[in-house]
């Protein structure tokens, strides 16, 4: 049935986000660490699982597909949620800090990428061929 | 009118379905048929969304954007952070879990780098502009990682409430540049495969521009982008009020 793949898809995000929360608290940090993180890791975990076991029908990874499909509508939702006049109002300062840092961030992705395919040549053949 | 009003507020999320419906189908056809498909219609579907909330919040003054006319609060509960967590999630399904494991450590040395480069480039631009003090410096350094980050760091450090706002705009921003550019950037920097969407993720971690980043890249990467993103503002919080705070100290 769908809603055994919604509500194991809400189960996942609950308890993801709960182990997020309480790794924050743990570290004494008022912010979630990961916890979309765990909980993409415990759907993958446990959708692999009854897999496996023949446990899951077409209409239950349905109830879970249709989520992922609304997942483009719900981020433009939330960019029309964001709080753009305050952006506009920071400033210069805010748009060169805004800005600056992350272009070099971007500029450092390709040597990252370089550096870590050549210590593992191997593993980036399987990288590329999916 | 008012009844109208009513009834609209009272089925928010409806409107939001519909509305974002609408979005979608607008930028489709203009993608399509009068820019000849040289910007994906999800970046431009992107680009609309925040062109509505700067409008919803000249109009108000509000912080959400187009969400605070009130006929439109259902966006609040469409694009909130229940609703975009519970979809991200739901894209796990179709990952490739072995590349992700093998990924994992780059994804994972790629947070620190990205949140080093972009807290001391921050930092930096802070200085120049004359906010030489120490708190001040690693406010807005923090804010140009997140802008939960900048926040977070300012009020752990006591920084000035102008400060603050400033960190928050600096992440608002970076949030908004990421999700415009990167569509255009992709190609120059490598992005067409799992593992440097995941250093990408690690790199750039403002969940924000990420997932709308690489929803207008390509929709295939976004679980591992955000796999790598979900750590960035948590680990952030944790160094930018600490670690960071005290090597600036001293320096």
């Amino acid at each position: 049935m769908t809603i055994y793949g919604v509500g194991l898809l809400a189960a996942c995000c609950i308890v993801g986000q709960l182990l997020g929360e309480a790794l924050g608290q743990l570290l004494g940090i008022e912010a979630n660490v990961g916890g979309v993180g765990f909980a993409m890791i415990l759907l993958m975990l446990s959708t692999n699982w009854l897999d496996v076991r023949k446990q899951l029908p077409a209409e239950t990874s349905q109830g879970i597909s249709f989520w992922s499909q609304m997942y483009i509508p719900v981020i433009i939702a939330m960019a029309a949620t964001q709080n753009v006049s305050a952006a506009i109002k920071g400033g210069l300062l805010a748009l060169l800090a805004g800005l600056i840092p992350t272009a070099l961030a971007f500029a450092m992705i390709p040597l990252l990428a370089y550096f870590f395919t050549h210590q593992q040549p191997k593993q980036q053949e399987g990288g590329k061929a999916i | 009118m008012e009844l109208l009003l009513k009834f609209l507020s009272k089925n928010g999320l409806l409107l939001a379905f519909a509305g974002t419906a609408f979005i979608i189908l607008f930028s489709q056809f203009f993608a399509k048929n009068i820019l000849k498909n040289k910007i994906p219609a999800t970046a431009l579907a992107v680009i609309i969304g925040l062109i509505l909330a700067y409008i919803g919040g000249y109009i108000t003054g509000g912080k959400n954007g187009i969400a605070d006319i009130p006929a439109f609060a259902g966006f609040n509960l469409m694009g909130g952070s229940m609703l975009r967590d519970f979809t991200i999630v739901a894209t796990a399904m179709g990952v490739n879990y072995s590349i992700m494991r093998q990924a994992g450590w780059v994804g994972f040395c790629a947070l620190f780098v990205g949140i080093t480069t972009t807290f001391i480039a921050g930092a930096i631009m802070a200085y120049l502009w004359g906010y030489t003090d120490v708190v001040s410096m690693t406010t807005i350094g923090a804010g140009a990682c997140t802008y939960i980050v900048g926040p977070v760091t300012g009020a752990a450090l006591g920084a000035s409430s102008d400060v603050i706002s400033l960190s928050i705009a600096a992440g608002v921003i970076k949030a908004i540049g990421v999700a415009i550019g990167t569509p255009f950037l992709a190609k120059y920097i490598g992005l067409d495969n799992p593992r440097t969407a995941m250093i990408f993720g690690g790199m750039i971690g403002t969940n924000t521009g990420v997932m709308a980043g690489l929803a207008a890249t390509d929709p295939k990467l976004i679980p591992y982008g955000a796999l790598t993103a979900t750590f960035y503002t948590g680990l952030g919080c944790l160094l930018c009020p600490s670690v960071f705070y005290l090597i600036l100290q001293h320096l």
